[in-house]
């Protein structure tokens, strides 16, 4: 148990990132009714119905409307994700994130700390997906379909799983080389629509990291081991919460900090954002 | 410059034309625009015949479409293909209709995923070889699919019983295109809009009264302008050539 306790939210996020998955291939191959579908939408014990919010809001920016019941689902997961708050579906749902985290841990693998925090720079700015997330909206009125889930290689490897990956491994394939020789996170952190939706979305729910400067030592872990480093400008310099909708909620600081300086707790943005301004 | 690559992918993606929906879908457009990509329809199908496109497949991905020759629809009673559609991209609505009694009911026999299309030189049956595999298998058997008595002029003396394919029934279901004996099927099911022309409102079919009310569909007076039909008839007579 001592060894795992360093690991614990990574090892509960994988948990649930895998359960997840394996109730969508029960439902697929076996029939189960406790998720039916994938992410796109699907039905929770057959009678909630789930969707994915920003596929919806591009299917709606091709002014095309859709049933009742997909909107309600969307709404269902927005609203989930929005008092949680932060990209927690990045962090503990979505597919993608073991692929990137995998490629992340190769990339600083047998690299000192040092070495391993320089090669989180690269070419492509945080805010890029912000662009995408703007283009995907515009190139879905365009074009008249959802744009994004034309080329997303969350659903790519998502649905691949479940229905029959055909050439789709060839772009995981591909999003797993990109973050492993030319940025970390590259695609997940910088690029992808739908994490920047959810950030947007996220910003103002409950959950984030909180920082207590009085426990920190500067050993400088957590944002060695963050994957949006961005978010947590308040390490060593003052107590507060994580403000950021981009931060995934994905624990990895709270982990690795021996001191327990980083914890999760119950923040609303308000509080948040007096405590750094108090700070 | 990223977005045009994208737009170009998903424009070349978007332009395959023979693919067959799932009973109940919208007009092709629509479907697109609609689809989630989600599976419930594929999930909710007892017979696993409706494929969700693979990266490779040439189809817009992750939607869903039947291979008729390996797995046709089979026309469940209950539709649950598409019943199961979340964002109503199916649409039971346009599978139900009034049944004898004039109550509203499911009915599957009104969906229209495609329509099949008989290669008359390589159906066997049409070389006078007697063969009915798809006139049986038909589950709308003597009105989708009837056959037809015709003399067998290639030998003089014997008849042809040739299947004909009646749209006004065909539901595509493609189980005639399961059925078929050749190697390579020669009836097969394409999408309605490939397989089907269309007459101008200005032909009316002889001897049939009820025909002509196509004409109240008409935009109004239809006429056709070519370079020579601008000229006097009579000039065209007097031409040295003639």
């Amino acid at each position: 148990m001592r060894r795992l306790f360093p690991h614990r939210y990574l090892i509960l996020r994988r948990l649930v990132q895998v359960s997840i998955l394996l109730l969508f291939a029960a439902g697929s191959a076996l029939g189960w009714k406790v998720l039916r579908g994938n992410l796109s939408s699907s039905r929770l014990l057959d009678a909630v119905p789930l969707a994915d919010p920003f596929a919806l809001l591009q299917i709606l920016a091709t002014g095309t409307l859709v049933s009742a019941e997909a909107l309600l689902g969307g709404g269902i997961v927005l609203v989930l994700f929005g008092v949680i708050g932060g990209r927690t579906f990045c962090g503990w749902v979505c597919p993608v994130n073991m692929v990137a985290d995998l490629a992340g841990s190769l990339r600083s693998l047998g690299r000192d700390a040092h070495a391993s925090a320089a090669l989180s720079g690269g070419p492509i700015s945080r805010k890029a997906r912000y662009w995408v997330l703007g283009m995907s909206l515009v190139l879905s009125a365009l074009l008249g379909v959802a744009a994004f889930e034309w080329i997303s290689p969350i659903s790519m490897l998502h649905r691949g799983i479940l229905f029959g990956m055909g050439l789709g491994w060839t772009a995981v394939l591909a999003l797993f080389l990109f973050d492993l020789s030319v940025q970390r996170q590259g695609f997940c952190g910088h690029l992808c629509p739908l994490g920047a939706f959810y950030a947007l979305a996220g910003t103002y729910g409950f959950l984030r990291v909180r920082h207590l400067k009085d426990r920190c030592t500067l050993c400088g872990e957590c944002i060695r081991h963050c994957p949006e480093p961005q978010v947590l400008p308040m390490v060593g310099k003052h107590s507060g919460a994580v403000l950021s909708g981009e931060c995934t909620n994905c624990g990895r600081c709270v982990d690795v900090c021996a001191e327990k300086a980083m914890r999760f707790g119950a923040v609303s943005r308000a509080k948040a954002r007096q405590d750094h301004e108090g700070g | 410059m990223g977005g045009l690559v994208w737009a170009g992918f998903i424009d070349g993606k978007k332009a395959y034309p023979t693919v067959l929906r799932p009973p109940g879908a919208v007009t092709e457009a629509q479907f697109l625009a609609k689809c989630t990509k989600c599976g419930l329809c594929a999930e909710a199908c007892p017979y696993d015949a409706l494929i969700m496109a693979r990266p490779g497949d040439g189809r817009p991905l992750g939607t869903p479409y039947f291979r008729m020759r390996e797995r046709p629809c089979r026309m469940c009673r209950d539709i649950p293909c598409t019943a199961a559609c979340p964002t109503g991209a199916l649409d039971t609505a346009l599978l139900s209709g009034p049944d004898k009694a004039g109550v509203q009911q499911l009915d599957i026999d009104r969906a229209r995923i495609g329509l099949a299309v008989v290669d008359r030189e390589t159906c066997i049956a049409y070389w006078g070889i007697q063969c009915d595999a798809c006139y049986r298998a038909c589950p709308v058997i003597d009105r989708a699919i009837t056959v037809e008595h015709l003399k067998n002029d290639r030998t003089g003396k014997h008849a042809i019983l040739g299947p004909v394919v009646h749209s006004e029934h065909c539901t595509g279901c493609g189980v005639c295109e399961h059925a078929c004996v050749t190697r390579k099927a020669s009836i097969f099911v394409l999408p309605r809009e490939l397989a089907m022309g269309e007459p101008s409102e200005y032909y009316v079919r002889g001897w049939d009264a009820s025909d002509e009310k196509r004409i109240n569909n008409s935009a109004g007076e239809v006429t056709t302008t070519t370079p020579r039909s601008g000229q006097d008839p009579l000039e065209y007579l007097n031409r040295e050539e003639f």
